[in-house]
């Protein structure tokens, strides 16, 4: 169950767009009407019925995006985010729906929390949150929460992120049981034997500058046992921020043989390698860690083909003090809501590694249909939920910029291409 | 005038000009090297006199800010800054505000409003040399940050090979044991890299990092072929227990550690300190003949005395510039 804020519907009209929606086949020359934030009319010419008209000659009108992986640091960090300002940066980022990690202090584990944060976001939400709530209490990996209960309050899936679920026989009960409340697991794949110590990729980088490294096999042998796991249960899963090759090798053997896997990648892990760690900018470390150029091209071949259907920002904010330290001291994380599209639009579909199609569909149609939530379309009768993208526009990253109470990103000081002019979410301008 | 490549963009103070610091091999070239080797002679020099101090850098302050216990390299950056009439001052972790949390960053800029001219930092972390010199005006040295590089160090191993050997170009180096915890290491790797060193790494698989530019072996006969056997301290400090690096102390130093039955007459013997004596290396080798390590003590002090004179002065510094600056 997602929530937001009320606010009224829009009635505006959008002449002469270029509406795409990958889904729909769309992509054409339209008018777009907005009748109390229902899409009213689509075609040539539509009648304006005195609402306000954008001129939105040259632009790209398209589902809005969906991110299935946020962290909003509330309850607990609300000076990092607030469900406020990390919906205000949503909007700005072009989204009209987000999930949220339940990694939070305290974690969200419990009927309560999870109702408090549902009336929070009903009040402050600038765009639909959904919540996930532990696997296990506390994200301790030791006993299951209650999941049924928080099912029925509206948790949308359920996940330790952060950390894995180390023990194979825990994880196997939280797939069995987790299959009673029709609601996913979404896994933080990482083996803690493997991975401790380590701050970046185990590649060259580490090893020319002695940083502990994390070897992608801490990531894909954890992604292969959960897998495994999977299969044997006859049960669904999703992969959280996917990194190496072998990772993806593993989702895309497990898919053919006809287990119900999905993934996810994040902007970071397929625009950097490890070779940014060079210029140790806190802000380039992330967990899991930026890997080799063959797994990021491993990621972007899995993205274009459909092995990994989402891109999901994991959007991570941290405190200023907290990053303004030496790289091994910095914590893992980086913001993402508001450059997700511009960077992969600036590094990816501008130079014709992906098409926009499909970035627009993994950013939109793809995290909505793992995590079986209502996808944006673009269609008479549904609800708006839209972007209007300025293809030729500029973003200029910059710590006055944001929306987010954080400025912990690794784009800082670039001037990406492209611009999301205007969002609507639930049928209102919820940016522009 | 070739100027050291180490500061890097984001240093740069808006619209000034690049101020040089000393932070990673890997920002200098062959020249630069050449350079600095050649400054520690005439400073070595001018050690033979009665009268030992220079006054080249008088009124200028080097503070020392140390986050790591450190014998060699702090008394010998100390006594390089003073041996040049430098002010000095030195600023360790242990009983100093960082006891109470102090951040890098706070510490940084309240030793920055002393307006230094050089501080010289050893911490635990990288990228704490990069940090001080964006928070602070001051020239900053890298006196061992992490496991990441400790540049003056590979430089004073630099001069002694030359002084004992004669010569660079052409040697063969084995570097054995602790290689993956070493900052020397990869200072060392890159330094000879670029003055036509052969180096050779030699260790248990595990304490070899994969990825190093530079011949990588498990099995010490290979230590026979080379010219110099440089040994590393073995880190226990830095080993989490049940890490499993190595079996155990006993099993490295039966398979690893240098005795005199592993060595060729002849060859040379060199370690960083502090030596961990029947562990990675046995007291007959330490105290032989052979061992380069007092002379690398010795090496220390002349060029830290040449790089903090470089990083200040950013040229070469002649026999006439020396003269020049003693009378001045």
């Amino acid at each position: 169950m997602l929530w937001a804020r009320e606010e009224p519907g829009a009635n505006l009209v959008f002449k002469g767009a270029r509406v795409i929606d990958p889904v729909e086949a769309i992509d054409a020359r339209l008018d777009v009407r907005i009748d109390d934030g229902v899409i009213a009319a689509l075609g040539d010419d539509v009648e304006t019925n005195e609402h306000r008209v954008v001129d939105a000659a040259g632009l790209v009108l398209a589902p809005a995006f969906v991110d299935p992986h946020v962290h909003l640091r509330t309850p607990g960090r609300e000076d990092e985010e607030t469900i406020a300002s990390g919906t205000a940066a949503a909007a700005a980022g072009g989204y009209c729906a987000i999930l949220a990690m339940p990694n939070t202090e305290p974690v969200v584990d419990t009927a309560a929390t999870l109702g408090s944060l549902a009336e929070s976001a009903k009040r402050d939400a600038a765009v639909s949150v959904g919540f996930l709530a532990a696997i296990t209490r506390g994200q301790r990996g030791e006993e299951l929460t209650d999941m049924g209960e928080l099912a029925e309050l509206g948790a949308v899936a359920f996940s330790d992120d952060g950390v894995p679920v180390s023990s194979a026989g825990l994880m196997r009960r939280a797939l069995q049981y987790a299959s009673t409340t029709g609601r996913p697991l979404a896994l933080h794949c990482e083996e803690p034997s493997l991975s401790r110590g380590g701050h970046v990729h185990d590649g060259v980088v580490a090893a020319e500058l002695g940083i502990g490294g994390y070897p992608s096999i801490g990531e894909s042998v954890m992604v292969e046992r959960d897998l495994a796991l999977a299969a044997h249960e006859e049960q669904a899963l999703h992969l959280l921020h996917l990194s190496a090759a072998e990772s993806v090798a593993a989702l895309r053997r497990a898919r053919e043989h006809g287990v119900r896997a999905s993934g996810e990648v994040t902007p970071h892990h397929l625009v950097l390698t490890d070779e940014a760690v060079r210029s140790l900018d806190p802000n380039v470390k992330m967990n899991p860690p930026l890997r080799a150029e063959s797994d990021r091209a491993a990621l972007i071949d899995a993205l274009r083909d459909g092995t990994i259907e989402a891109i999901a920002t994991d959007h991570a904010p941290h405190a200023r003090h907290e990053k303004d330290v030496p790289f091994e001291a910095a914590p893992f994380g980086v913001t993402g809501l508001e450059t997700a599209f511009a960077v992969l639009y600036t590094e990816l579909v501008e130079p014709a590694v992906l098409t926009l199609p499909t970035v627009l569909e993994r950013m939109s149609a793809g995290p909505a249909r793992i995590f079986g939530l209502r996808r944006p379309r673009i269609a008479a009768g549904e609800r708006a939920n839209l972007v209007l993208i300025d293809l030729e526009g500029t973003t200029r990253v910059t710590e006055n910029g944001f929306k987010s109470r954080s400025v912990n990103s690794w784009l800082l000081g670039r001037a990406l291409k492209s611009r999301i002019a205007m969002t609507l979410a639930g049928g209102a301008v919820v940016f522009e | 005038m070739t100027s050291i490549h180490l500061v890097k963009d984001e240093l740069r103070p808006p619209g000034g000009s690049p101020r040089r610091h000393l932070i990673s091999i890997a920002d200098l070239t062959r020249d630069d090297i050449e350079r600095l080797l050649g400054t520690a002679r005439t400073f070595a020099s001018s050690l033979e006199r009665e009268v030992k101090k220079l006054p080249t850098l008088k009124g200028r302050l080097v503070i020392n800010l140390f986050y790591e216990s450190s014998t060699r390299t702090s008394s010998s950056f100390e006594l390089a800054a003073k041996r040049l009439s430098a002010d000095t001052l030195t600023v360790k972790s242990v009983g100093s505000s960082v006891d109470k949390g102090e951040s890098l960053k706070d510490t940084a800029l309240t030793l920055g409003a002393y307006d230094p001219d050089v501080i010289v930092i050893r911490h635990p972390q990288i990228g704490s040399p990069q940090l001080v010199a964006r928070e602070t005006s001051a020239h900053v040295v890298n006196a061992g940050d992490g496991k990441h590089q400790h540049p003056t160090q590979a430089l004073l191993d630099l001069y002694t090979l030359q002084q004992e050997l004669g010569r660079l170009e052409g040697l063969h180096v084995a570097i054995i044991g602790d290689v993956v915890h070493s900052r020397v290491a990869r200072s060392l790797v890159q330094a000879f890299a670029l003055v036509g060193v052969r180096c050779t790494l030699v260790g248990p698989p595990a304490l070899l990092p994969r990825g190093l530019a530079a011949e990588q072996t498990s099995d010490i006969r290979v230590t026979r072929e080379a010219d110099v056997l440089y040994v590393l301290r073995m880190q226990s400090e830095r080993m989490q227990p049940g890490a499993n690096f190595v079996p155990s102390l006993r099993e490295y130093t039966a398979r690893w550690g240098i005795t005199p039955e592993r060595l060729r007459p002849g060859q040379k013997v060199m370690h960083p300190g502090p030596m961990n004596r029947g562990v990675e290396i046995d007291a007959r080798v330490a105290d032989a003949g052979d061992a380069l390590i007092q002379q690398q003590v010795r090496s220390g002090l002349v060029v830290r005395m040449a790089a903090l004179y470089d990083v200040l002065t950013g040229g070469p510094v002649g026999v006439r510039a020396l003269a020049a600056a003693e009378v001045a």
